[in-house]
């Protein structure tokens, strides 16, 4: 089945350049969605979408049709993404007496009675965003690839480019690393 | 406490949580105004390039010129070379 946008990529291809804003108006959703896993702030998160679209305009003659765009174009998001998180490491030492006081208590139930604690509170996104600022670039990248979005260690392999023995190795070291920050959060919870 | 499953419970929280796909207003507007300004800007940056490597091969083709004309002047080649092209003038002037 043809990509429905083959027709819109040409165009842009042969010159006609405002054809690519049909494009930039019908991905943009899912671009932006997949930005917000990995920054924050609207503004980085602008910054990366806007790369994202820069890199897609100017790679453009180099989409060979063989996938539809929208796999090519995610492929670029996330590879932008990563050089997002890359560029952006910041001091990752979170201490957890930095902890606020909704988060302990929800640890405090949580390990009191773990089934009954809801996955759903603000308390434990709010921890979620914690750990995954903790964690270095490729291990955030592959476990929210790999264990948030649900992705296969193939389709990590061509969003990355990494070759599947390789993202199966980080996947590895990512969860050893995640483990390791979670055995922090235990200690420093009862500081 | 147990790690493993805290750890799959934070995981559980963040599949939960939904990632907004909003996109701002009118932001394919600003995506085609930065690219038409960055096609621009190729342009002149691919002159300016271009411009600079021919001024770099353009003095390096005149340092080189200046060392050899610096190095061979009063050498024996150029007096071989001069005296031949002007025998051969006076012969042909003389054969005039």
């Amino acid at each position: 089945m043809a990509d429905p946008d083959t027709d819109l990529i040409q165009a842009v291809l042969a010159g006609d350049t405002a054809q690519f804003e049909v494009l930039v108006q019908k991905y943009s959703p899912r671009v932006f969605a997949t930005a917000r896993r990995y920054a924050r702030r609207e503004v980085e998160i602008e910054d990366i979408v806007q790369e994202v679209w820069s890199k897609a305009f100017q790679k453009l003659a180099s989409f060979r049709g063989e996938a539809p765009f929208e796999h090519w174009l995610m492929r670029l998001a996330v590879r932008t993404c990563y050089d997002f998180l890359r560029g952006h490491q910041r001091n990752r030492e979170h201490t957890f007496t930095e902890l606020s006081d909704p988060e302990r208590d929800w640890l405090d139930r949580f390990g009191a009675d773990p089934a009954g604690t809801s996955e759903d509170a603000d308390a434990a996104r709010a921890l979620v965003r914690r750990l995954m600022d903790m964690l270095s670039p490729k291990a955030r990248l592959v476990i929210t690839l790999l264990e948030i979005e649900e992705r296969s260690v193939k389709e990590i392999s061509v969003l990355t480019g990494w070759s599947v023995s390789l993202v199966k190795v980080r996947a590895f070291r990512a969860r050893a690393e995640m483990r390791k920050c979670l055995a922090k959060l235990n200690r420093n919870a009862y500081l | 406490m147990d790690l493993e499953k805290l750890e799959a419970k934070l995981i559980q929280a963040a599949r939960n949580q939904p990632v907004s796909s909003h996109v701002p207003f009118a932001f394919e507007k600003r995506i085609m105004a930065r690219l038409g300004a960055v096609r621009s800007m190729d342009l002149a940056a691919f002159w300016a390039r271009s411009l600079w490597r021919a001024a770099a091969v353009c003095l390096a083709v005149s340092v080189l010129l200046s060392l050899w004309s610096f190095t061979s002047h009063g050498s024996s080649e150029t007096i071989t070379l001069e005296s031949t092209v002007l025998s051969m003038a006076e012969q042909l002037s003389d054969n005039w």
